[in-house]
């Protein structure tokens, strides 16, 4: 059973966005850069980054122990995979009531590129290593 | 290593992947290391859309869905995309310019007598060159007509209104086009100052107005410094003529002092070689051991001993550390542009010294012997000097050279080349449009540029000129480009048996040139545009350079001076294919504007492609457009499809 998650080194963050960009295009139909600024409606990037007074901080679902976003589902479109910890969102089983971004505590849940259901970090489900841990130029982040 | 050893995908010349296998068991960092230590590239800076300009900054554009559309000014992605090309234009044409200044310089001062070692003035050239700058020559000794000469062509640089005068060599058409858009330069200097300002904060917000400000910078180096650079450069050390030479790593001697000329002008390395030709310091090197002085070149300044004195060619950009990695180089010697800050760290690894000359470019911890063009032959020789007593520090365990190296023919020019298609009596470039219209030749492309380490090493250029030859296009090359078919054995007459088309393997045998030119330095790239210019004079085919059958690319490309050229090729009307693109594909409109909008301005455009076959794809669609809008004769062979 892995359940590798997604830390952050929050000294090492310098805020560059690279995380940003590499998650929309990885949500992308094209997954491709110069494709992917072009596409319309243009892809929603499923993490932020913030700044504090002293640190810049990527903030992304954490896929909560005790999720609140998963017991607040009206619809049962959100699921926990206990074999890997994940936090996952059925966009056909998704109403749009955005139940889930009102509870979020963090607020990484965002409305779609359709505006018709949630996403969020799916720690990119194709992938072995997300990809925005894999475009971190500091190694600010990192999955383990 | 984080590339995983594979460094037939780095480069696909063996001395490299060799060097590469030598670096690695020695643990040296170099650029490809350097390159895979860099990734993952900040992607907003590869879209363009990032902005350090001011002090609010910076800024970046999101390209995806988010809020942060305008930078703090205001500014949008168009106009920071533009912004951040137009500044790379103007760092390349400076770059150029104030190379062709300095050769204009050093030609002041040996007309002057000042610099008494520069003395094969090109009589010929010169006298022409006068002439078309309005000199009266009867009455004038040579070092007079040469010292006018410069003093106009100085004046060329701080020139503050009218029309820079080799811009008006261009056909009829461009100087009206360039005329109607307001950008025919006035002086070389004040335009580049000008694009400096437009892109200061706050000044030009419209991100065309600041694009053909950057053609403008473009055509004063283009069709002011680096002609300059060429023209006056043949007047002082002699116009080139068609010379047998070698190239690659393996011209480095096991058994001589070797000495590398890197970097871009003259002015220091034919002094450096006729240094290497003096008795006492021949006499000195073989009292150290040594068989002799070896001198060999690197990067531009190579082409420049090349073209005139047929000197070897140790390697293009990617293979400066390459070089000294071998362990065989005592001296290192080097002036200015495409010279890796990584040289200083790497000589010490080895007994190499590393030495600049240009006051313009001194490295950390290095020893710098300043040039001055009035003790030229006496500061060669001291280099020279240094190089030979080092030989004796050599470590032999370190020793590994590399026995590849390529035959090759260099030393054409817009003058000389295509008169040979047209014989020694007849000398026009009447042969040249003949076989365009004929059909023979399906038309002229010009491949040149740098390396970049994001492309697989030299793979870009000799993948793209191969497939331009055999489907029979004549190929013109300048720079590391040229230097990188020179080792894959590309500019010997025999390679058109191997590679070229047949209708261009009927030329080449007639008149006994290689299927690919070499034409020259970066600077030489000035030469491609006056052949284009006496294409056109020479009738039949257009009588404006955006409706010939040429085109250009730069496969491999790194440098803002590259930049700087694509801008000056476009505005002359030549279709350049740019690879890899020069972050600009953040902003939409700026990208239209680059590859479409401006056909309309000069008949030509911009393609980005970074695929070589795709781009051959390109430039022989364009070609063909083009005999077809002139209603040409079909080209007389078809090529055979499916060769690789």
């Amino acid at each position: 059973m892995s359940m590798k998650k997604i830390y952050l080194n929050l000294h090492k963050c310098l805020g560059c966005k690279s995380c940003e960009i590499a998650c929309g295009v990885e949500h992308s139909s094209s997954k491709e850069l110069f494709s992917a600024i072009n596409e319309f409606p243009l892809p929603i990037k499923r993490v932020s980054v913030f700044s504090t007074v002293s640190h810049c901080i990527p903030v992304r679902c954490l896929h909560c122990e005790d999720a609140l976003c998963l017991f607040a589902c009206k619809s049962g479109a959100i699921s926990k995979d206990e074999s890997t910890g994940r936090i996952i969102i059925d966009s056909e089983k998704c109403i749009g009531c955005w139940t889930c971004i009102m509870v979020c505590p963090i607020g990484t849940i965002y409305i779609d590129e359709t505006g018709k259901t949630a996403v969020k970090c799916d720690l990119c489900a194709e992938k072995e290593i997300p990809v925005c841990v894999l475009s971190c130029p500091t190694s600010a982040l990192f999955y383990k | 290593m984080a590339h995983n050893n594979n460094f037939k995908n780095l480069s696909i010349d063996p001395t490299a992947v060799k060097m590469l296998k030598k670096a690695e068991k020695e643990e040296i960092s170099i650029v490809w290391d350097r390159y895979e230590n860099m990734k993952p590239q900040c992607r907003f800076g590869e879209l363009g859309i990032c902005c350090s300009i001011c002090n609010m900054g910076p800024c970046r554009i999101k390209p995806l869905k988010d809020s942060a559309q305008k930078g703090i000014c205001g500014a949008d992605s168009d106009v920071i995309a533009s912004r951040n090309l137009a500044r790379r234009v103007a760092a390349g044409a400076a770059a150029h310019s104030d190379h062709g200044r300095d050769i204009a310089h050093t030609l002041l001062l040996a007309a002057s007598g000042k610099a008494s070692d520069y003395t094969t003035f090109d009589a010929d050239k010169l006298i022409s060159i006068a002439e078309e700058l309005g000199i009266k020559c009867e009455s004038l000794s040579i070092n007079d007509i040469a010292a006018n000469v410069a003093e106009i062509i100085l004046g060329q640089f701080g020139s503050q209104s009218g029309e820079i005068i080799f811009a008006k060599r261009a056909p009829k058409k461009q100087i009206e086009r360039w005329r109607s858009q307001g950008i025919m330069p006035r002086g070389i200097d004040r335009e580049i100052v000008e694009l400096l300002h437009r892109t200061h904060v706050g000044v030009d917000s419209d991100y065309k107005n600041i694009i053909y400000s950057g053609f403008k910078a473009a055509i004063a180096d283009g069709w002011g410094g680096s002609m300059i650079a060429t023209e006056l450069s043949d007047i002082l050390f002699g116009s080139p003529k068609p010379i047998r030479a070698s190239a690659n790593l393996g011209v480095l001697e096991e058994k001589m002092v070797n000495i590398i000329v890197h970097g871009h002008e003259p002015t220091l390395s034919a002094m450096v070689v006729k240094a290497s030709k003096d008795e006492e310091l021949n006499r000195l090197a073989k009292e150290k051991g040594a068989k002799g002085i070896n001198v060999a070149g690197m990067c531009c300044t190579a082409n420049e001993i090349l073209m005139r004195q047929g000197l070897p060619v140790a390697g293009n950009f990617l293979q400066q550390e390459l070089a000294v990695i071998t362990g065989a180089v005592e001296v290192m010697v080097v002036d200015v542009q495409c010279i890796m800050p990584a040289l200083s760290e790497i000589a010490k690894c080895y007994h190499t010294k590393l030495i600049t000359t240009s006051d313009k470019a001194k490295f950390k911890d290095t020893e710098h012997i300043s040039f001055d063009e009035e003790n030229a032959i006496k500061t060669a020789k001291r280099i020279v000097k240094t190089a030979v007593e080092n030989f004796q520090n050599r470590r032999k365990d370190l020793v590994n050279i590399p026995n590849e190296k390529m035959e090759l023919v260099a030393g054409f020019t817009s003058e000389n080349t295509f008169h040979f298609l047209g014989g020694r009596f007849r000398a026009t470039y009447r042969p040249l449009n003949d076989a365009i219209i004929s059909g023979r030749i399906r038309g002229v492309a010009g491949v040149v540029g740098c390396n970049n380490p994001k492309i697989c090493h030299d793979y870009g250029h000799l993948t793209l000129v191969k497939e331009l030859i055999r489907k029979d296009v004549l190929v013109i090359q300048t720079g590391c480009s040229a230097i990188a078919s020179a080792k894959a054995g590309l500019l010997k007459p025999e390679a058109a048996f191997k590679y070229a088309g047949k209708g261009l393997r009927e030329i080449c045998e007639a008149v006994g040139i290689p299927p690919i030119l070499h034409m020259g330095s970066c600077v030489d790239n000035s030469r491609i545009l006056i052949a284009c210019c006496e294409m056109v004079k020479e009738g039949g085919i257009g009588d404006d350079i955006s409706q010939l059958p040429v085109a250009a690319a730069a496969p491999e490309a790194m440098s803002e001076k590259a930049v700087a050229i694509s801008f000056y090729a476009v505005a002359s009307g030549i279709f350049t294919v740019y690879s890899p693109q020069p972050n600009v594909l953040g902003s939409k409109n700026l990208l239209n504007l680059l590859c479409n909008e401006l056909n309309k301005i000069f008949g030509a455009s911009f393609a980005f492609e970074e695929n070589p076959v795709k781009t051959a794809e390109l430039i022989i669609d364009h070609i063909d457009s083009k005999r077809n809008a002139l209603k040409l004769n079909p080209v007389m062979y078809e090529y055979e499809e499916n060769i690789p």
